[in-house]
């Protein structure tokens, strides 16, 4: 069965600085203009619609725009995009609160309603959330700002160039002040400025862009309340389990509903046919409880024989070899060509040849999919940590056959994302299962369930070969890949090969050609999709290439990215090869490169561009006589232009570190007969504290406008391993997880 | 029917299978959802309570053994007037959490090994929090955490 997986692929062109980029940007521009057009012809008409809560109180003294509003003695600034521990509910308040001048003190932070034709992208994805909004939250920062002025202006009779703003408060020139709360209801009778003639901060002026914000959930996090998907419980609910074929697309020849009814706490249990789509509803059995352990003791008792013959049959032995065949040539697709690349590597006085690969991996975030629904009037609620809840909005009302004004989603935190919320298909169960019951219910997936039923990161074969001059410049490069496709047609997400994975201008004689194998499991992003696996093969083989040529690695890499430029002109969510030399360098001096090494221990070098951010990575790692590793430190130099939230940024560098080591240790997702094989933790290992490498985070802030830092630094992490690990026992890893190679920590 | 002592407070469970891991009862019956589910095979740590001050999965406990101890969840930890904790003290000012999912089992575990050793090393550190998986990889600001709160400690 083809899976239509247009919606994942998108995260992808995203990642390698599509030019569409540019368009969102504008598109959230537009967004805000249009709101301030309908708030322009009747504030009373705006206040209704984009500030519910104010309009419920009526308490609200000020409500300049959609995101934001003064209530009482609290600054209310709205957090418009999912939370999945990237740090947005607290990054994106921040730039409000910034070009607000507003004392970060005064400022409580809420979800905000999903609405995309007020907030624009209410996605987390790509790393786009700081980016799409940078622009409309510093105008609905300074919006507010300005009628605050002008407001303290006709109080004091006084122009408002001659005012300043500083902490909550207006400053007169003689150094009164009157406060925000003061002012708030003044203000709200003052003229919406226009959004154009606001005149907004330069860099140098921030006071809270840039310092270091503890997030503005931490306190529930660290008490416990109730914040997460999994935590939502309605009055009177139900819970749920959904049992799906173990390989995808297998229907229920016939299960023992009636013997599983019977069973204490079970209120019913039913076959679901679904739609035939992965990403919304694929056949299986309902089971609905009175409490979670009752669901799940029941479903010990569930026996279902499953109808296979339309169900994926995928087997990563087969694939395998047939990829390896396949790399014998080139691919059926060329990606790019120039030259004759065979004449050149004839030619070259030296050759390099390697095969890589790596796995299939699952996502594994630490909340297993969990989600309330609740079925009444023809209407569906949800409360969902989906990272799209938009399309989460779509696909349940194509599951129900419903019109999207009748679902509501309610965005919960979400514990862990990594691109596997960007599906909702446990919100498509959950509603399909609630419509059935007609009242609220809680679906919970099993660890089980999310390992089996992933949206996985593809694995691939990469065929490389490169030529050297006698001078040791690069002159030949000729890339062959074997990928995945589950609609026949195009590759799956991150499973693209792209001419952007080398870094800077390629030979002039080079041929890239990639073959996509079909394949029936659901295929997705995760985090920094294509750039996880590309930057491991292209980052490692350059390595290979600078050992071969003699030289070292920093100056051979510095030299493919040649003079300072943007790559792709007018495109500057392209690479910068300025940006990408001085992370390179900042990296290995920061980490002492060029040093003499203790025996086994050595250091790695790595540097990728992914989702408009410039990182460079170094490992420092030792390897004994077992094959077993420590990685000492990790010095990260990232280039993401201005910083929001110093602790959120260094968070997400920290932690990109600890998983992609996680990843390319030891996880890896085989199947068999269409089955995963691995099913929870004891099967597919995470990293712990013990093995957690001393993390060193170095901005290189530029005034670039700020790009996201979900995943840039994720990548470069593989292949600066790796090639430590060649610098310290001599040792090539050509495949991951490093495990096959026998290799542990 | 059974009673289960949580937090210092006596908790009567009514119609209740004893064989209920204690996790599902403390979050379906008493709601108390601090206590989180990741595995159900005591891999992840994010169920971690204390059990008579030990560090216990609550997925791998039934509710019937866990009815002869004093059990502490996460909702237990700061004082009852509200006071915090010195480690959810450091949680906070360290900014440790990323998604926070797993935090509540990491500072049971970390409150654990304080109360049995208040001024812990990095390797105490490192063994006493083994059993806590951070998916978003906290683990340096947990470590740092531990430290600062051992510090206002002593």
């Amino acid at each position: 069965m083809p899976i239509d997986d247009r919606e994942l692929r998108e995260f992808v062109a995203e990642a390698t600085g599509a030019p569409s980029a540019v368009h969102i940007v504008k598109l959230g521009r537009r967004h805000f203009l249009k709101l301030t057009g309908i708030s322009a012809t009747g504030l009373v008409l705006g206040v209704g619609m984009h500030a519910p809560k104010a309009r419920a109180t009526g308490t609200a003294t000020f409500v300049p725009n959609a995101w934001l509003y003064i209530d009482g003695d609290s600054i209310v600034i709205r957090a418009t995009n999912p939370e999945v521990g990237q740090g947005v509910k607290t990054s994106l308040p921040m730039i409000v609160a910034e070009e607000l001048d507003a004392r970060w003190a005064d400022v409580r932070v809420e979800q905000s309603a999903i609405d995309e034709a007020t907030f624009g992208r209410q996605v987390a994805g790509g790393s786009r959330s700081v980016p799409t909004q940078w622009d409309a939250l510093r105008r609905a920062g300074a919006a507010a700002r300005a009628m605050l002025v002008a407001a303290a202006a006709e109080r004091w009779g006084v122009a408002t160039n001659k005012l300043s703003t500083r902490d909550s408060h207006v400053v007169h020139p003689n150094g009164e002040q009157l406060s925000y709360f003061d002012l708030a209801r003044d203000a709200a009778r003052q003229p919406l400025p226009d959004v154009d003639a606001l005149v907004l901060k330069l860099p140098r002026d921030y006071r809270l862009l840039g310092t270091w914000v503890p997030g503005v959930d931490n306190h529930a996090i660290v008490t416990g309340r109730a914040l997460f998907g999994i935590d939502h419980r309605l009055p009177d609910t139900l819970f749920a389990t959904y049992v799906k074929c173990p390989a995808t697309g297998g229907k229920v020849a016939r299960a023992n509903l009636d013997q599983v009814k019977k069973l204490a706490g079970v209120v019913d249990a039913f076959v679901l046919d679904g739609n035939g789509k992965a990403t919304e509803l694929m056949p299986g059995v309902a089971i609905v409880a009175r409490d979670t352990w009752a669901v799940l003791a029941a479903r010990r008792a569930l026996e279902v024989v499953w109808d296979e013959s339309t169900a994926a049959k995928d087997s990563v032995t087969a694939a395998a070899a047939r990829a390896q065949k396949l790399l014998d040539a080139d691919g059926e697709e060329v990606i790019s060509r120039a030259g004759d690349v065979e004449l050149a590597l004839g030619a070259a006085s030296r050759t390099v040849d390697a095969r890589y690969e790596y796995a299939f991996v699952a996502h594994a975030q630490l909340e297993p999919q969990s989600c309330s629904a609740h079925f009444h009037d023809g209407r569906i609620e949800l409360w969902a940590p989906t990272q799209t809840p938009a399309r989460g909005i779509q696909n349940v009302a194509s599951t129900l056959g419903i019109a999207e004004h009748a679902v509501t989603v309610h965005q919960l935190r979400g514990g862990g994302g990594f691109g596997r919320r960007l599906v909702n298909e446990w919100m498509c169960e959950a509603a399909a299962i609630a419509a059935r019951v007609k009242g609220p219910i809680k679906l919970q997936w099993t660890r089980e369930d999310d390992m089996q039923h992933d949206f996985y990161r593809a694995g691939g074969f990469h065929a490389l070969k490169a030529g050297l001059d006698p001078t040791g410049r690069l002159t030949a490069w000729r890339q062959r890949f074997v990928t995945f496709t589950t609609d026949g047609m195009n590759a799956v997400s991150g499973g693209q090969l792209g001419k952007t994975v080398f870094p800077g201008e390629l030979p002039a004689a080079h041929h890239m050609s990639q073959t996509k194998l079909a394949w029936h499991t659901p295929c997705g992003a995760w985090r920094a999709p294509g750039s996880n696996a590309f930057a491991f093969v292209v980052q490692s083989f350059i390595h290979e290439l600078a050992v071969a040529a003699g030289r070292d690695h920093v100056e051979f890499l510095l030299e493919q990215l040649g003079a300072p430029r943007w790559l792709e002109p007018g495109n500057a969510w392209a690479l910068n090869t300025e940006r990408a030399a001085r992370v390179i360098k900042f990296a290995a001096d920061r980490a002492g490169w060029g040093r003499k090494m203790p025996a086994g221990r050595g250091l790695g070098l790595a540097f990728y561009f992914s989702h408009a951010g410039h990182v460079a990575e170094v490992a420092d790692v030792s390897v004994d006589a077992n094959r077993k590793i420590v990685v000492h430190r990790v010095t990260v130099a990232a280039d993401v232009g201005q910083i929001v939230n110093d602790s959120g940024a260094r968070n997400q560098c920290e932690g990109a570190v600890v998983d992609g080591l996680s990843a390319m240790l030891a996880q890896q997702i085989t199947f068999e007969a269409g089955r995963a094989q691995q099913s929870n933790f004891d099967q597919y290992p995470l990293l712990r504290m013990r093995h957690a490498p001393a993390v060193d985070v170095h901005f290189l802030q530029s005034d670039y406008a700020p790009t996201g830092l979900g995943e840039p630094a994720l990548p470069p992490l593989a292949p600066a391993v790796c090639n430590a690990i060649f610098a310290a026992c001599g040792e090539r890893i050509r495949a991951l997880p490093i495990l096959r190679a026998g290799f542990t920590v | 029917m059974l009673t289960l002592t949580v937090n210092g407070v006596e908790r009567v469970v009514e119609e209740v299978d004893p064989a209920t891991p204690l996790l599902w009862v403390l979050r379906d019956r008493l709601g108390l959802v601090g206590t989180k589910y990741g595995c159900g095979i005591g891999h992840c740590g994010a169920c971690t309570v204390l059990v008579n001050d030990q560090p216990v999965r609550a997925c791998s406990l039934t509710v019937a053994a866990a009815s002869e101890f004093s059990i502490t969840t996460v909702e237990g930890l700061a004082s009852p007037d509200g006071r915090l904790h010195a480690l959810q003290e450091a949680w906070i000012a360290e900014d440790v959490a990323q998604c926070g999912y797993c935090q509540a089992g990491q500072l049971m575990s970390a409150a654990a090994l304080l109360k049995r050793k208040p001024a812990p090393t990095d390797d105490d550190i490192d063994a006493a929090m083994d059993g806590n998986i951070c998916r978003c990889g906290t683990y340096q600001r947990i470590r740092k955490a531990i430290h600062r709160a051992a510090g206002g400690v002593s």
